[in-house]
């Protein structure tokens, strides 16, 4: 089966600093990948480069066998069928929760606005917000502002959905109801890329992890074989030093 | 005090309208008409370029800048004259006073409008643009529906002071003698010869109130955009039912 997303000999550099250095790797339809790996090694950077965020130097990445850095790749195109999720969430505070849902369905793929509200409800539903549609984002918790996130990229249907760190910024308390909306994202069978600290999130829900240092997958194995017994020495003292604290 | 009332008893068509009918409109309506068509146009072109200004296009930014600081670094008063006698020299006919001075205050305020913009903009998050982008909006579409509406509404005090500035900055249209309100006052002050402060008096009044009604506009404009971005919420209603329960209690 053709791979979702493909990266093949990618480089990336800032000035003299290389980001990524030589990165190979595939993620097959329905597989969870977690990213994960010390600060600085790259992981924001590889999953910004997967819908262009970030550009790259050399090789390519492949979405369904689409270039995504070539020169003649209609990108907003794309990036409608790569739904991501941000560290700040990201809502857009001027309009309200469920306009932030329906906004890019309506304006983008020219859905009827009576269709993009009716599933912009079914969204706000499943991630638990109903009660919030009217509500503007600057009056919700950071926990409910990612949920919200997570449907408005929903919203535009997308086969495949990327998390940069989607818990990173939240208090203790509220990470668990977004890591059970991506939970129940991944049971759906939805193919996605998470980067993230959350080991046991990791442990649970991927089918492969992925481990970065210095702009490179140093290891790439099931959650068993990660946790138990690591193969490349940079991974086994990242996760001596995670159990230390 | 009753001889303004008198001044502007017996000149009172001239202060509201110039020679109209027989010769241009004039005075107030002048004004009025300049300013208005100013703001129309220099609001439009000053967010123009000031996302010009923050392109990545150097053959677009480049020029941008060039307007901004050198129309910035000019006294409007010589950009005045520089287009009232270059500009006949330029396209060889004579263009009328008022459109000199429209086009000059378009020209000169957008370049202040566009620097406002431009802060506006930069003030954002970089993660709304990232966001919408994202969604696979366009940058034009990203403008329009993300970057604008809050960077224009974060800004509002600012444009409004620019606006109300090119209001008072009509004024100079005098000196290349477009019958505006302070050209109409000078000539009802030059057949009244003994009573300047009277005459420029009402002239002061009648730009404050102009001035005022646009702040005053902009207040209403911006108190309803916050009512709309903050209050509609039902929880909302009820922090305000809580704290109107403590402040009963507290008496």
């Amino acid at each position: 089966m053709r791979p979702v997303i493909l990266f093949n000999q990618v480089n990336k550099w800032y000035g003299e600093y290389q980001a990524l250095t030589d990165l190979s790797a595939e993620i097959k339809s329905g597989e969870v990948v977690v990213v994960c790996g010390p600060s600085g090694s790259g992981k924001s950077t590889l999953i910004r480069t997967v819908n262009r965020l970030e550009p790259i130097e050399e090789g390519q990445i492949l979405f369904d066998g689409i270039d995504i850095h070539g020169t003649s790749t209609r990108l907003n195109q794309l990036r409608t069928r790569i739904g991501f999720v941000f560290q700040n969430f990201n809502l857009f505070p001027h309009v309200s929760v469920l306009e932030n849902i329906m906004m890019s369905p309506v304006k983008v793929l020219g859905v009827k606005r009576q269709e993009a509200r009716q599933h912009a409800g079914e969204l706000l539903e499943r991630v638990g917000l109903s009660h919030k549609a009217n509500a503007y984002p600057a009056q919700l918790s950071g926990g409910q502002q990612q949920r919200v996130a997570i449907a408005r990229a929903l919203a535009m249907k997308p086969p495949v959905m990327l998390f940069d760190e989607p818990t990173s910024a939240l208090d203790p308390e509220m990470v668990g109801e977004v890591l059970n909306v991506m939970r129940g994202l991944a049971r759906e069978g939805m193919t996605m890329m998470c980067v993230t600290h959350e080991m046991n999130f990791a442990r649970e829900v991927a089918d492969t992890i992925w481990f970065m240092d210095q702009g490179k997958i140093l290891e790439k194995s099931t959650p068993e074989n990660f946790f138990t017994r690591p193969q490349h020495a940079r991974a086994q003292k990242f996760l001596s030093d995670l159990h230390h604290n | 005090m009753l001889e303004m009332f008198t001044i502007l008893h017996d000149n009172g068509m001239l202060f509201l309208m110039g020679q109209y009918p027989q010769g241009p409109l004039g005075g107030i309506l002048c004004t009025l008409l300049i300013s208005v068509l100013a703001v129309l146009f220099a609001l439009p072109v000053g967010v123009l370029l000031g996302l010009a200004r923050l392109s990545p296009f150097r053959w677009l930014s480049w020029p941008a800048a060039c307007w901004v600081y050198g129309l910035r670094g000019i006294p409007l008063l010589m950009v005045v004259f520089w287009t009232y006698f270059c500009v006949p020299l330029l396209i060889g006919h004579n263009i009328s006073g008022f459109s000199t001075m429209l086009c000059t205050l378009v020209i000169y305020e957008s370049a202040y409008i566009a620097e406002i913009v431009r802060g506006g903009i930069q003030a954002l998050p970089g993660g709304q643009y990232e966001a919408a982008r994202a969604l696979g909006m366009s940058y034009f579409k990203t403008l329009r529906l993300i970057i604008l509406p809050q960077a224009l509404y974060n800004t509002l005090p600012s444009l409004v002071s620019q606006l109300v500035s090119i209001i008072k900055d009509s004024t100079l249209g005098y000196v290349i003698n477009v019958p505006e309100l302070t050209f109409a006052a000078n000539q009802v002050n030059n057949q009244l010869l003994t009573k300047p402060f009277q005459v420029f008096a009402i002239v002061a009044i009648g730009y404050y109130l102009i001035c005022f009604s646009l702040t005053w506009l902009a207040n209403k404009l911006e108190a309803r955009i916050t009512r709309k971005r903050q209050n509609r919420v039902p929880e909302a209603d009820n922090v305000a039912q809580a704290m109107l329960l403590t402040k009963t209690q507290s008496q």
